[in-house]
């Protein structure tokens, strides 16, 4: 590792502790009462404690495929939706205005609605990811396929390969890091979903379920963000496992090249 | 035999070729030279198929040319774009063997023969983008030559490469040429290239409106060498020659580099 990257990873460290700290002092001082803010060392202990914990890994668990699910079906509809809105003007001009109209709804705003009409089960949270997944995949689709080269498009026409072929070894593969970015940004919003949907509807299994059922209890401050820890620890490995994964799969990518040469 | 008859081409409103008519025989070395914007990317892009042809015609051995013809290979300026970042360097050589239907080992064991003939057989499993400027136009060479084209199209190839590595491009090309006598149009803006490699040197005159200005063969030996030729009183005076034509207005053009020069003098 660089003197640079050292350097950096220091100062994360020292941000998360000093973070940490001041959570800790805040409610060990009795600034905030106890009830309210737990001193973080006990969040801690009480996540940890989670992991031992059956009825919460099952919860975990559930979380973990609706999500996994969710966030499937979002690139089995975006990818290939996107390649034919990218590469097909007419099409793409019919349904700008659909999309334009659909893209800034918040999400989370239709967990109601969607609620009604499947009821409050994995249906309706399945649905509410891949809705809310499909987009940045679909956007990152299209854009990528945008940037293709003319150039490596006109070099294979040249030699004779159909359009199919073109969209294919070209298109679609010059795609594939945008393409990537998108699912690593829909998993993300996935997991707000997941979350949301089942604090919403409150009943069943998840994360989400946990984190609703510890808040009407007494004193369930401390589960609440023991739950919350687990959320956000999820997030962060989903997220590095992507980031490594494009690592791995893209070193050519315009903005790696210059690392790795 | 490649025949252009009264070919013209146009984007929109603007017309970029007028009435352009060559024949180039089988195995030739045409360079085509002009001013910037004269048109001769779209020549190219023309013969080549990826341009529809809007007035005239283009036949190949006597068959109109509708789409991208067989045998084809096209060597682009911006090796950079036209290669695949994705394939390391030897299957982005024996990508276009896929057409050909080769199995896989075939097709490797190809473009590694092709990479060592551009001296590139030690870098067949890097990735294009780790490779000098000049390398990687070898890899696009390469390319081209693993189809075993009858008709190479070359579209300013040695334009982005410093003046020793084109001078290597250049002689590889040749070599190419004597060996393997696939007919080869190669544009350029280089009046020196163009006398140095080509057996024949067409002048385009400047843009909108294109047209054959002037139409020289190079009556240099087969043999060429970097300096001993272009050293040469035939070379020299041929350069002059196609220079003039170069910087003619377009309408004095037409007529002769004779009388384009009082013109140039007003």
């Amino acid at each position: 590792m660089s003197r640079r990257g050292r350097r950096d990873v220091g100062l994360g460290v020292l941000g998360v502790l000093l973070a940490f700290g001041a959570c800790e002092a805040v409610s060990r001082a009795g600034i905030v009462r106890r009830t309210y803010l737990p001193p973080a060392s006990e969040v801690l202990a009480r996540a940890v404690e989670l992991a031992g914990d059956s009825a919460f890994l099952d919860g975990i668990g559930a979380t973990v495929r609706a999500w996994a699910l969710g966030l499937t079906l979002a690139c089995v509809i975006a990818v290939p939706l996107g390649l034919l809105l990218g590469s097909v003007p007419v099409v793409e001009a019919a349904m700008r205005a659909i999309v334009e109209f659909l893209r800034p709804l918040p999400s989370v705003a239709l967990i109601p609605l969607v609620s009604l009409l499947l009821g409050s089960g994995t249906r309706t949270e399945v649905t509410l990811i891949a809705y809310a997944s499909v987009w940045p995949i679909l956007f990152n689709t299209m854009y990528g396929l945008r940037e293709s080269e003319p150039l490596a498009k006109d070099t294979l026409r040249a030699f004779g390969f159909g359009r199919a072929a073109v969209l294919w070894r070209v298109e679609l593969a010059g795609a594939a890091p945008f393409i990537a970015a998108g699912v690593r940004i829909s998993a993300a919003v996935a997991l707000v979903l997941a979350v949301a949907t089942e604090l919403l509807s409150g009943f069943g299994e998840g994360l989400g379920i946990f984190i609703a059922q510890a808040q009407l209890a007494t004193d369930g401050t401390r589960d609440v963000l023991a739950g919350v820890v687990w959320a956000g620890a999820l997030g962060l490995v989903v997220n590095g496992v992507l980031v490594w994964g494009e690592r791995r799969l893209f070193p050519w990518a315009p903005e790696r090249r210059a690392v790795r040469t | 035999m490649l025949r252009l008859d009264s070919l013209s081409q146009s984007y929109g409103e603007h017309r970029v070729l007028r009435d352009v008519s060559l024949s180039v025989p089988d195995g030739q070395l045409l360079c085509v030279v002009g001013p910037s914007g004269c048109g001769k990317s779209t020549l190219l892009r023309t013969i080549a198929g990826l341009l529809p042809v809007r007035e005239g015609a283009v036949t190949i051995d006597g068959t109109l040319v509708t789409g991208v013809p067989d045998r084809l290979a096209v060597v682009f300026q911006d090796y950079g774009r036209s290669l695949l970042p994705w394939l390391s360097v030897r299957d982005n050589v024996a990508l276009p063997l896929r057409r050909q239907g080769l199995r896989r080992a075939e097709r490797r064991a190809e473009a590694e023969h092709m990479l060592e003939r551009v001296g590139l057989e030690a870098s067949a499993r890097r990735s294009p983008w780790q490779l000098s400027g000049g390398m990687q136009q070898r890899v696009a060479i390469a390319r081209a030559l693993v189809v075993r084209p009858s008709l190479l199209l070359m579209d300013e190839p040695f334009g982005s490469l410093d003046a020793r590595t084109r001078e290597d491009l250049e002689d590889l090309l040749l070599e190419v040429h004597r060996t393997d006598g696939a007919t080869i149009v190669f544009v350029t803006h280089d009046i020196d290239e163009s006398v140095y490699l080509g057996d024949r040197v067409v002048v385009l005159s400047a843009g909108p409106d294109s047209r054959v200005a002037r139409d020289l063969p190079v009556g240099l030996p087969a043999q060429r060498d970097q300096i001993a030729t272009r050293g040469l009183p035939e070379f020299v005076a041929l350069r002059a020659e196609v220079g003039r034509a170069v910087r003619a207005p377009a309408r004095a053009a037409v007529l002769g580099p004779a009388d384009a020069e009082p013109e140039q003098a007003r």
